[in-house]
């Protein structure tokens, strides 16, 4: 056993890859995973889907069960925040004024919600969602026949906007652009998402600016700037993240829009590694700097920085990738469409619900968005990975097999 | 509580206990199985789960729905018996059931 510390910062995704993965690349040191939450990593996607759908419980969102860590000997502080990284000395400081001290140290930290300053935004029944505990807080909230507005149609948006329908209330998206999913998808994307949800009984408004929320300590509504008044019992705000950089910030490490990591995950000070939504990377596959909201990212990141702080350098380049469900539409992205100057359709994504859009740049396919096509999603991942393109004409072809498409 | 016993690419054997309704893959990763990936957490969205039904249980488990078989025909060594273990609920009818694992999972 070696004297050794590995601390990783914020219990996140991201961390509990970390930690698993610095026992599998050898570290005999000691290992503790420091998080404000109280409790272990869990998987957030489900938090806007099944979780709040009440369909799982708590425990069948931990990503290992906390018995898993004790077996592996990584220490869980759970419930602490940590206010400060001290690297001249190596050690970081709890919000108790405690102190650790790393012999290496990884920020996990991932990101934080946006906040909307509007006026009424304090008020009873008004929450954002990113945490368990804030599923939790909006599940007392909901009920049939009761109405909920939505503040962004993004991804986590409509993700609510799906469960909350299925539960009976009545829902309203507003998004600020003309379209909903506007910074990720083609308006053929946009427009079905929009015509789903409409079937679905969701109130979708576009190019809706709010002017407040408006009640009296409860919520009872949102006004437009346009006057338009929509009653509400809850009002949820998602309109975006922000990553969690303020500690790598303060103690001098590279930030900007995310923590500054090399292939290897390493920040500006190499004896730290950062991984997840947090950090900023170059994509060897895009040729630019990403900063992903991903549990892909978070999981491959953090293997390799967990073989970086053992000693094994192996350069990151995975490709990413994503995945949203919405009632019965099993979305899965390959990817990253930012860019595209032309989009390839295969089936009909006007109506029915099972199409998949190809983003192309020039003759290079860069993404695909494939609703219910696990296939198109696939064969897109394994191209993209391999560095291949595509034939357009097969893939725009519903009739032919998706694979001919690939084989040049 | 029923019993799975995994066995990977390697011969090595680990039985593990879980509670029924409990998934495959939730078997494997919650016990420190090695060989399951699982990065979606059990969505059926990366096929990094890929497990073999050890031929005496082929019956009993069944066939893969249309989505699970789309993503299936992209994994390594796809086999005949290849299933994504987190599609795989273990009830107490499935009590030693016998799951083997392949060599990579990417």
């Amino acid at each position: 056993m070696s004297n050794a510390h590995a601390v990783i910062v914020g219990a996140s995704h991201a961390a509990a890859q970390l930690s698993v993965g610095l026992r599998q690349s050898g570290w005999e040191g000691g290992i503790s995973v420091v998080g404000s939450e109280a409790i272990p990593p869990y998987h957030r996607p489900p938090l806007s889907k099944d979780y709040l759908g009440g369909d799982k419980h708590a425990d069948e969102l931990l990503i290992r069960p906390a018995a898993f860590y004790q077996q592996q000997d990584i220490n869980l502080v759970l419930g602490t925040r940590v206010t400060a990284l001290d690297r001249a000395n190596k050690e970081i400081e709890l919000h108790d004024g405690a102190r650790i001290p790393y012999t290496k140290l990884a920020l996990t930290t991932g990101a934080a919600v946006r906040k909307l300053p509007l006026t009424g935004s304090d008020l009873d029944g008004v929450l954002y969602l990113r945490e368990l505990s804030d599923v939790d807080r909006i599940r007392g909230y909901l009920g049939a026949g009761k109405s909920a507005v939505i503040i962004g149609g993004g991804y986590i948006g409509l993700e609510t906007a799906a469960s909350l329908r299925k539960q009976g209330m009545n829902v309203t998206v507003l998004e600020a652009q003309p379209r909903v999913l506007q910074r990720v998808t083609a308006p053929e994307v946009s427009a079905f998402y929009s015509r789903v949800h409409r079937e679905e009984g969701v109130n979708i408004m576009t190019e809706a600016q709010v002017q407040a929320i408006s009640g009296e300590g409860r919520v009872q509504g949102v006004t437009l700037s346009d006057g338009t008044h929509i009653d509400a019992d809850l009002v949820i705000i998602g309109v975006g993240v922000i990553p969690a950089t303020e500690l790598a910030e303060t103690a001098g490490l590279e930030v900007d829009n995310g923590i500054v990591v090399d292939e290897y995950a390493r920040t500006s000070d190499h004896d730290i590694v950062a991984a997840g939504d947090c950090t900023n990377h170059y994509s060897a596959i895009y040729d630019r700097r990403l900063r992903l909201e991903s549990v892909q990212n978070a999981t491959d990141q953090a293997k390799l920085a967990a073989g970086t702080l053992c000693g094994k350098l192996e350069a990151y380049n995975a490709l990413p990738w994503f995945w949203s469900d919405q009632y019965d539409l099993k979305l899965q992205i390959a990817g990253l469409s930012q860019g595209f100057d032309r989009v390839v359709m295969r089936g009909d994504s006007e109506s029915g619900r099972s199409f998949a859009a190809f983003y192309f740049s020039g003759e290079r396919l860069l993404a695909v968005d494939a609703v219910n096509r696990p296939k198109e999603f696939m064969s897109v991942r394994r191209a993209l990975t391999q560095g291949q393109s595509a034939d357009p004409e097969v893939l725009a072809d519903d009739s032919a097999d998706i694979k001919q498409a690939f084989s040049t | 509580m029923p019993s799975v016993k995994f066995i990977a690419h390697d011969g090595t054997e680990s039985e593990v206990h879980v509670a029924a309704g409990t998934n495959v893959m939730h078997a494997a990763v919650d016990n420190g199985v090695r060989g399951i990936l699982a990065d979606c957490g059990g969505a059926c969205s990366c096929a990094t789960c890929h497990c073999y039904v050890d031929e005496a249980w082929q019956e009993r488990i069944g066939s893969p729905d249309e989505v699970e078989e789309q993503m299936l025909d992209f994994v390594m060594e796809l086999q005949p018996n290849s299933r994504l273990s987190c599609q795989i609920v273990v009830d107490d009818s499935l009590d030693g059931l016998v799951i083997r694992l392949p060599a990579s999972q990417i």
